[in-house]
């Protein structure tokens, strides 16, 4: 599972070195490090964010290591949709029962509809949405892709896909 | 150095056929500066005449024909098939218009060159779509070059770059905006937040659209060039039918704010892949992608393994672009 973790360091030298040692101890992989000298919060400690890839019942383990090193924990969340892309739709999207067109992807339990916008310019003329479909990984992304776009074929709803 | 002479016909005195004329006119002591060719257009032949000269018609009197000052003539009541079959000359240039239903009169006049013994350069790209393994397999029976540059792209060189400059290359697909028309309707729509229609309208009005613009906004002129590609380039036996087709008809300017909100705009791209895929449609490209170009132009991707991606980019019609995939093809014969 990736996973976006904000810790705070005290300002002294070797502490970044000290919070990233514990995630290979815990089995967990480093995906990027954002690691800011010149921004010090009030109290004088250096913000990082991070985000790994670790396993979720690791998690807590990590947490009290880190924070028994001095290292505090300010929040982490778990990122388990890392995959996402824009799809345009252009029909009688909300008439032709938009809550079902959303529900065939959500109830895949492996991508998700995490945002819409929608135009609508009248009442009998079609409208056009933007929806951004998550996925935990690119190939349960195009397996969304190709659900949403046999849904909409069935509603006579137009996709665009990014190339 | 002695030139060597190439009797070239031109079929077809259209837009493109007077272009070439125009063009060889215009880069004829270039030509035979550069390469050693010397080239003479010794007959042209249309639905309204012909006319022939050995020693070479005159480009500018040829010109008149397409104001009126000239009067079409037909020598003996010849017909085109004669006069491709029985006029010696070396490479025929073929420029009647395109029919993706029957190929004709352009297949009938391909075959009829090959069969005489003479190359054919053309930008009809009906016979290229719908009997492209036929007339490959005649010219090489025939030992003759069946050159088709100008089909796709117009001046943007896409078949030679890929089948010449990246020789050795496995090709993985080719994604691009082949048609100027729908590309100019697109970007204005974005451009000016307006409606298709009005859009539609403007262009017709500038000469970017045809009075019965179907061909272009439907998909088809872009289906037809992917199919010539498919063809060439990946050695496929496609025809029209195989191509999963959606014009640009029902874009919504509301779609193309929303494209624009999230980083795309839209275009409407042709796709081929050494998969068997065939599709153009209206797809989201993002803003920085160099597929991403505007007005009339076109442009390529071309995936490889060895050179990775290559786009190339250019305009797509007009008679004297045309001309230059044509003088290219007519070029690369000889050199």
């Amino acid at each position: 599972m990736k996973i976006a973790m904000d810790i705070e360091l005290k300002d002294i030298p070797g502490q970044l070195v000290l919070a990233l040692k514990p995630v290979s101890e815990f089995g967990g992989n480093i995906l990027s490090v954002l690691h800011q000298r010149d921004k010090k919060t009030p109290a004088g400690r250096i913000p990082v964010e991070l985000v790994i890839e670790l396993e979720e019942r690791r998690l807590e383990g990590l947490v009290e290591k880190l924070t028994e090193c001095g290292v505090k924990v300010v929040r982490t969340g778990k990122e388990r949709l890392r995959d996402s892309m824009v799809v345009l739709l252009i029909g009688h999207i909300v008439h032709s029962d938009l809550r079902e067109t959303i529900d065939s992807i959500d109830s895949t339990g492996f991508a998700e509809v995490v945002g819409l916008s929608l135009s609508m310019p009248g009442v009998e003329k079609e409208s056009s949405a933007s929806v951004t479909l998550s996925a935990i990984g690119k190939k349960e992304l195009n397996e969304a892709l190709n659900i949403l776009q046999r849904t909409a074929s069935k509603k006579g709803i137009m996709i665009i896909s990014p190339i | 150095m002695n030139a060597k002479t190439v009797k070239i016909s031109i079929v077809g005195f259209g837009y493109v056929g007077a272009g070439v004329a125009e063009v060889i006119k215009r880069k004829r002591e270039d030509i035979a500066r550069r390469y050693g060719l010397h080239i003479t257009i010794v007959g042209i032949a249309d639905l309204n005449g012909i006319f022939i000269d050995q020693d070479g018609l005159n480009e500018a009197e040829l010109m008149k024909l397409r104001t009126g000052e000239k009067k079409w003539e037909r020598p003996d009541d010849m017909t085109t098939r004669d006069f491709i079959r029985d006029v010696e000359h070396d490479v025929m240039v073929e420029t009647t218009p395109t029919n993706v239903v029957t190929g004709e009169p352009g297949l009938t006049h391909i075959i009829t060159a090959l069969e005489s013994g003479k190359h054919v350069v053309t930008s009809n790209k009906g016979p290229l779509a719908l009997e492209y393994s036929r007339l490959m397999d005649l010219a090489a029976r025939q030992s003759k070059e069946l050159k088709f540059e100008a089909t796709v792209g117009g001046a943007m060189p896409i078949i030679s770059l890929v089948k010449e400059n990246l020789a050795g290359n496995g090709v993985l697909s080719i994604q691009g905006i082949l048609n100027g028309t729908c590309n100019y309707i697109l970007t204005r729509m974005a451009e000016g937040e307006l409606p298709y229609e009005h859009v539609l309208k403007e262009a017709q009005e500038l000469g970017y659209a045809e009075a019965d613009p179907s061909k272009d906004v439907e998909g088809i002129d872009t289906a037809v060039k992917l199919v010539i590609l498919a063809n060439s380039v990946f050695g496929m036996n496609a025809t029209y039918k195989d191509v999963d087709v959606v014009g640009i008809t029902n874009i919504t300017s509301d779609a193309l704010q929303l494209a624009e909100d999230a980083g795309y705009v839209i275009k409407l791209i042709g796709e081929v892949t050494r998969e068997g895929c065939l599709k153009v449609r209206p797809r989201l490209v993002p803003k920085d992608d160099p597929l991403n170009v505007s007005g009339t132009l076109n442009v390529a991707t071309i995936k490889t393994d060895l050179a990775g991606d290559i786009t190339v980019i250019g305009k797509g019609a007009g008679p004297v672009e045309a001309a230059s995939a044509i003088i290219a093809d007519l070029i690369s014969i000889y050199t």
